[in-house]
């Protein structure tokens, strides 16, 4: 409360803009600074250059996922299909391999097509069908679990070593699967700001209504997303089995990336309910998962106890971001609308009771009369 | 049905009356279930042997009941996705705190009910006061509490809770002439379908599904917005433990019952025709979404189909439901003037227990107006309606 009241005085319009990623960029300061106490504790270096690299290997699996979720939440969609998709992903591309160097190429990209064509169809039950996103989605993906399940056994394929060396080298401390995540960022953020579907994307995420009737075609951005959050997770499942060295059907559940990328999402400061977020604030959130699980990990906690800490983290910190943001969406819906119910529900029923009102009362002064 | 003899409508009315209901996606579900019985009945025609079905209504009861729990939230606007945890931590509590001592029954179970409550009190009072989307808050606790109970049991629960425990789940009343035996479970399930039926036709009941369709209009009704969303968590909850103690008798004590139950339970609240964001829909349907899902999957394994394939028929089928309830209520809000004079019939002879469903539908307001005057008809359902294309997601 008082520290949006500080806030809002600001002559500009930037410092709020920045609000959402800049708390999350507190919180990921926060839980550096206490997961390095807490790691300098049991008498180990949290900036270590080996640790930093765990650490950011750690994030570019779940920050590719979590940036294509981040434009399918922003357009008040859901992909519960990653998982899958990333299992898929890997497959196919340990399959097409099959451990030649030459093979890279067309196995990159068939899986980005089978990918695309993923996207495709979910955006289009979305959009199309009239589907909500967490059913269509949570949908394909049991289509998808049932043809691995059906189809392999195990892991499959080979990986030749040329394209493991993504998942395994680096620049200094920094992986270049990192490094790709964060090419990847940058494109995403480009995206959002600078083209028009990417603009689009916030309208339709804010409210779909008043986006068609600004004369947004709704339903390509919402495709849009999907199609690029499907791409997304096949770069995690292309580096998981770069990784792997072959391809695994049970890779993507196992990672449970589809509800560690929305919250991972959420972390990041971008609303459940579409319209508003950033691409960084998700790179944020997922960093704070990184950094917390690498601090668990060296300090050796007890692999069950780490869900708990973990479920614990992502109520705490939305906890944190949404207290705050509501705050500051309220003055968009009049005074004391804190229910982010649609808008445009009050003023029709006050137009269509005020006539009423007004029609009713002559008709009781005639009885009067 | 007693409102319909009062009316009098005649025997074909009533008969058009049904089958647009069953074609509606209200009672789609309805439709789909007697078609997937009967398909199983001709495949393996010892199925319809009372029997054999009251082996299948047990084996639904702890689906179904959890999809009556997943309802409430579901209607109320938000979503439980620690559903299926809680369902582990009650059947692993069960195994580890009973153990053969019978004596310890009656107060593990009173203390299960208790720690279902206190989770779904948790759930409730973090979503309502801290304003965190109720999906992160139940993804939350899905997490913690499958790790704090695999921590408690190091991994792999063991414990065999006494039998007299155990026959709640697995025995039931033995010789009865038609049946044989009538399972506990679908005594329990029976018991809580009727509490929730009668439940939702309270005013609490529909305050909850107003919750769901229009959180501010409850709130200036002088509803505690925050005590009916809460109490929608405990409900659910409350029967998820139900639904433990059926599955230790049933399933036994194991670390992987229960999960996958909170997804599970909401594909069938869905397949019932009840619309997530909320507002929307009957309680009967979702439970009797659950025994489509069920019986769907005894027909694929009936059919001989690979079990790895289940998956992927259940994911078409939800599509393909939700796809045909949305597109069909698109297509009544284009063609309003065609949907109006049927609406306007058959408000006299829907049976007693669609009454709360309706209290939240277009339906009667255009009902009680003849005059088609659209100036005045129209806004009245948009609060409505639109969440029902627009809405994605329960959170907020």
């Amino acid at each position: 409360m008082s520290s949006t009241t500080a806030t809002r005085p600001a002559p500009t319009r930037r410092p709020r803009r920045l609000d959402s990623s800049l708390i999350v960029g507190i919180a990921l300061i926060a839980v550096i600074v206490i997961g390095a106490i807490l790691v300098a504790s049991v008498g180990r270096n949290f900036f270590s250059a080996g640790n930093i690299r765990d650490i950011l290997t750690g994030m570019s699996v779940l920050g590719f996922v979590a940036i294509g979720q981040t434009l399918v939440i922003l357009c008040a969609s859901l992909d519960l299909s990653v998982p899958y998709v990333v299992s898929l992903s890997s497959l196919i591309a340990a399959d097409l391999m099959a451990g030649n160097p030459a093979n890279i190429p067309v196995a990159v990209l068939a899986v980005i097509v089978v990918a695309a064509a993923i996207g495709l169809v979910n955006g289009l039950i979305v959009t199309k069908l009239k589907v909500n996103g967490f059913i269509a989605t949570l949908g394909t993906g049991l289509i998808i679990k049932g043809y691995l399940d059906s189809n392999y056994k195990g892991t499959s394929g080979e990986v030749p070593w040329e394209f493991q060396l993504l998942g395994a080298t680096g620049v200094g401390p920094v992986p270049v699967s990192t490094i790709l995540m964060l090419v990847v960022a940058i494109l995403g953020a480009f995206f959002l700001a600078r083209t028009r579907t990417g603009n689009h994307m916030f309208a339709v995420g804010g409210n779909e209504q008043v986006a068609r009737l600004s004369g947004i075609r709704t339903a390509r951005p919402i495709i849009v997303a999907h199609v690029l959050c499907s791409v997304t997770a096949a770069f995690a499942g292309l580096l998981l089995a770069s990784r792997l060295g072959v391809g695994s059907p049970t890779v993507g559940t196992q990672g449970g990336y589809d509800l560690l990328s929305i919250a991972a999402v959420v972390l990041g400061g971008t609303l459940l309910m579409g319209g508003r977020g950033s691409i960084w604030g998700t790179i944020g959130g997922v960093a704070i998962f990184a950094v917390v699980d690498n601090v668990m990990s060296v300090m050796q906690v007890n692999p069950f106890l780490k869900d708990v800490v973990r479920g614990v983290v992502i109520v705490a910190a939305v906890a944190v971001y949404t207290s705050r943001r509501l705050d500051r969406r309220r003055p968009r819906f009049g005074p004391g609308s804190a229910a982010s119910e649609p808008p445009s529900a009050n003023p029709p029923t006050a137009a269509e009771a005020g006539p009423a009102a007004a029609s009713e009362n002559p008709d009781r002064s005639e009885a009067k009369a | 049905m007693s409102t319909s003899t009062a009316h009098q409508p005649s025997t074909l009315d009533r008969l058009a009356n049904l089958g647009r209901t069953l074609i509606s996606p209200r009672g789609a579900v309805f439709l789909l279930l007697i078609v997937l019985l009967v398909m199983i009945a001709i495949l393996n025609p010892s199925f319809a042997e009372p029997g054999q079905f009251i082996r299948f209504i047990q084996r639904v009861a702890p689906i179904a009941i959890v999809a009556i729990g997943q309802y409430f939230v579901i209607v109320g606007g938000e979503f439980d996705l620690s559903m299926g945890s809680v369902v582990t931590a009650q059947v692993v509590i069960a195994g580890n705190l009973i153990g053969q001592d019978d004596a310890m029954i009656v107060p593990v179970t009173i203390f299960m009910f208790v720690f279902g409550a206190l989770v779904g009190l948790v759930n409730g009072l973090i979503v309502s006061f801290l304003r965190v989307p109720s999906f992160i808050v139940t993804l939350g606790m899905m997490l913690a509490l499958l790790g704090g109970v695999l921590y408690w049991t190091g991994g792999a629960a063991t414990g065999n809770p006494a039998d007299a425990f155990r026959e709640i789940g697995r025995g039931g009343i033995r010789d009865l002439p038609v049946i044989d035996i009538l399972p506990w479970s679908v005594v329990v399930l029976a018991v809580v379908l009727a509490l929730a039926v009668w439940f939702a036709r309270r005013p609490f009941g529909r305050t909850i599904i107003a919750l769901g369709d229009n959180a501010t209009t409850v709130r200036y009704a002088g509803a505690r917005n925050w005590w009916v969303k809460t109490s929608t968590f405990i409900i659910s909850s409350l029967s998820a433990t139900v639904a433990g103690i059926l599955l230790v008798g049933y399933a036994g004590v194991h670390p992987s019952v229960g999960r996958g139950y909170e997804f599970t339970a909401i594909t069938a609240v869905v397949l019932g025709g009840v619309v997530l964001g909320g507002g929307r829909g009957w309680v009967v349907a979702a439970a009797a979404g659950a025994f489509a899902l069920e019986a769907l999957f005894t027909l694929l394994n009936f059919a001989g189909v690979p079990s790895t394939y289940r998956d992927a028929v259940q994911g078409l089928i939800i599509i393909l439901a939700v796809a045909y309830a949305a597109t069909t209520v698109r297509a009544r809000r284009r063609g309003r003037a065609l949907e109006t004079p049927a609406a306007a019939s058959p408000t006299g002879t829907i049976p007693p227990e669609a009454a709360p469903v309706d209290q939240t539908s277009p339906a009667p307001p255009v009902a009680k107006e003849p005059d088609p005057n659209p100036v005045s008809a129209r806004p009245a359902p948009i609060p409505s309606t639109q969440r029902a294309d627009n809405e994605t997601k329960g959170g907020s």
